[in-house]
């Protein structure tokens, strides 16, 4: 987006933005006195806490992925033959035994670019790590902008692919929280505190999928005649009051998904045993 | 109740200009425009000051109160410290005329650049008819009252004056949006497509979709996620997506 950064006071002797010629002359870069930085600062926080979690864990988390009958939304699908064995699950060895690394990361790269090209998250990464703006009214530091129209931030536009790759995604782990009615020794009929935290996980992975702005323009908004089509009409409005709440589910869904592994974990790891329902 | 606050307004035109200070009464039920006007008619006669209806309807008195763009017709003095100085300034995008008045011929220019409603052909005016879900859409975006706050906040032109022939604006892409979303908009029979013009000569790829624009409007219209966003992806329909692109070639996608 930006190829030059220079510090605040260079920007202000360069007579660039707020202080370009013709403007009102005003030496500060802002006026705002609220604490415009705290939600850019939250957000990053935010986002680096799941980063370094989720990196730790698809790196060095595979003996752990799986503590029956739940897996990990991390390891799942797990297309690698080093995978653990899991009954019933998506254990698939597409990749054959040649990948070494953690299948995580095989996986991982799609809800990732998901995320990284979702509207929300783009807003959240370019105020809180690139400060473009950091806030509305608040100067940026850069010298150049060029935002969405080049490489490689013209690539944002290729969200609706990761999208319809989310929902074969969201279906797996919906199977798995399915599976997680089972005892550890595969017998149907049971429940745990594992199978409630991986169904609320993927309740909330779904409503963010539906919620997001492809999906919305898919179902429907892309239509100019709702009333020649009252069935999408009426799918684009629901999924419209999904996407008015896109920035929650987004981080709601990032915590479960990190919860929902933390526990298989914790399980995996023998901290200690799953409270059975049933 | 009354206080006294003091206030910080900006005076000054394009060949400089200062913060002045003013110590001012404020009266329950104020509004900032209120205060500035009894500024003017009490210590500073000659401040300039654009303003019409002190109804938030006119879209005249943009400013920026403590560093936020606002209107000054619609910002309560209770919802500010009254402790703490109210500083003024004209909107830092535009070019200052006078004090709190600025040039926004920007947008007017912009205007001029967005190809207006194409009537579709055999429909006389007045022979309009349209279905309210289909203008649900478009009606939002006619709550615009050109107060241009969005075209001031958005960082775009706001932090880049070079990015101005080339970028309309918030407000004017989502008159795009408007128009590509109108249902007897006939722009496209004619040979005009408003989704790749969107992106190809009014900038819509500058957008970084963060928002400032629907933070700003007075009018509380979801700018990003109704226009801006949903434009967005009208334009990756046309030239990111083979898809769409194979099935408007063989017939299966129409609007």
């Amino acid at each position: 987006m930006t190829t030059e950064t220079r510090p605040p006071e260079a920007a202000d002797s360069t007579g660039r933005g707020v202080h370009s010629p013709g403007r009102a002359a005003i030496a500060q870069r802002h006026l705002r006195l609220d604490r415009w930085w705290l939600p850019q600062v939250m957000t990053a926080a935010g986002l680096l806490l799941f980063i370094g979690y989720s990196t730790w864990r698809a790196f060095f988390g595979l003996h752990t992925s799986y503590a029956a009958p739940y897996v990990s939304p991390f390891y799942s699908p797990c297309l690698a033959a080093n995978c653990p064995k899991m009954d019933g699950g998506a254990d698939w060895a597409l990749f054959g035994g040649w990948w070494s690394l953690s299948p995580a990361l095989i996986v991982l790269i799609f809800p990732l670019g998901f995320r990284l090209t979702c509207y929300y998250y783009r807003k959240a990464y370019y105020r809180s790590f690139w400060s473009s703006p950091p806030a509305c009214a608040v100067a940026e530091p850069h010298a150049k902008y060029s935002g969405e129209t080049r490489f490689p931030l013209i690539l944002q536009n290729i969200h609706r692919y990761f999208f319809y790759v989310a929902i074969p995604v969201a279906g797996i782990l919906t199977w798995d929280a399915i599976l997680g009615f089972r005892d550890p020794q595969g017998h149907w009929g049971h429940m745990g505190l594992g199978t409630l935290v991986l169904l609320v996980n993927v309740s909330l992975i779904w409503a963010y999928t539906a919620s997001c702005h492809s999906c919305r323009h898919i179902v429907g908004g892309r239509l100019r005649h709702f009333s020649k089509h009252p069935v999408r009409y009426r799918m684009w409005t629901w999924v419209s009051k999904l996407n008015a709440r896109h920035m929650q589910l987004a981080w709601a869904s990032l915590f479960s998904v990190g919860l929902a592994d933390l526990y298989v974990y914790l399980l995996a790891s023998g901290a200690f045993s799953d409270p059975r329902f049933f | 109740m009354s206080y006294e606050a003091t206030f910080r307004v900006w005076r000054g035109d394009a060949e400089g200009g200062e913060l002045t200070d003013f110590q001012v009464e404020v009266n329950d039920g104020e509004v900032v425009l209120d205060v500035v006007h009894r500024i003017q008619a009490t210590q500073a006669p000659d401040l300039a000051v654009r303003w019409n209806c002190k109804a938030g309807k006119c879209g005249s008195c943009s400013a920026e109160i403590n560093g936020r763009p606002r209107l000054m017709c619609m910002t309560r003095m209770s919802t500010l410290p009254p402790d703490e100085t109210v500083t003024i300034t004209p909107m830092r995008t535009f070019p200052v005329l006078r004090d709190l008045v600025t040039d926004v011929g920007f947008n007017y220019q912009k205007a001029r650049e967005i190809p207006s409603f194409i009537p579709p052909q055999g429909v006389k005016p007045g022979e309009y008819r349209m279905q309210q879900e289909d203008v649900n859409r478009s009606q939002e975006f006619r709550k615009c009252i050109e107060c241009f706050l969005c075209q001031n906040t958005c960082h775009v032109v706001r932090d880049h004056e070079e990015n101005k022939p080339a970028f309309a604006g918030p407000r004017f892409l989502m008159r795009v949006a408007e128009l590509d979303m109108h249902p007897l908009d006939a722009a496209a029979d004619s040979g005009l497509d408003r989704k790749a013009t969107a992106q190809e000569e009014h900038g819509l790829g500058y957008c970084n979709i963060t928002k400032c624009c629907t933070e700003v409007c007075p009018e509380g219209i979801k700018i990003t996620d109704n226009a801006l966003i949903p434009l967005k992806e009208r334009a990756v329909d046309r030239k990111y997506d083979p898809l769409v692109w194979l099935g408007s070639k063989i017939g299966l996608r129409r609007g």
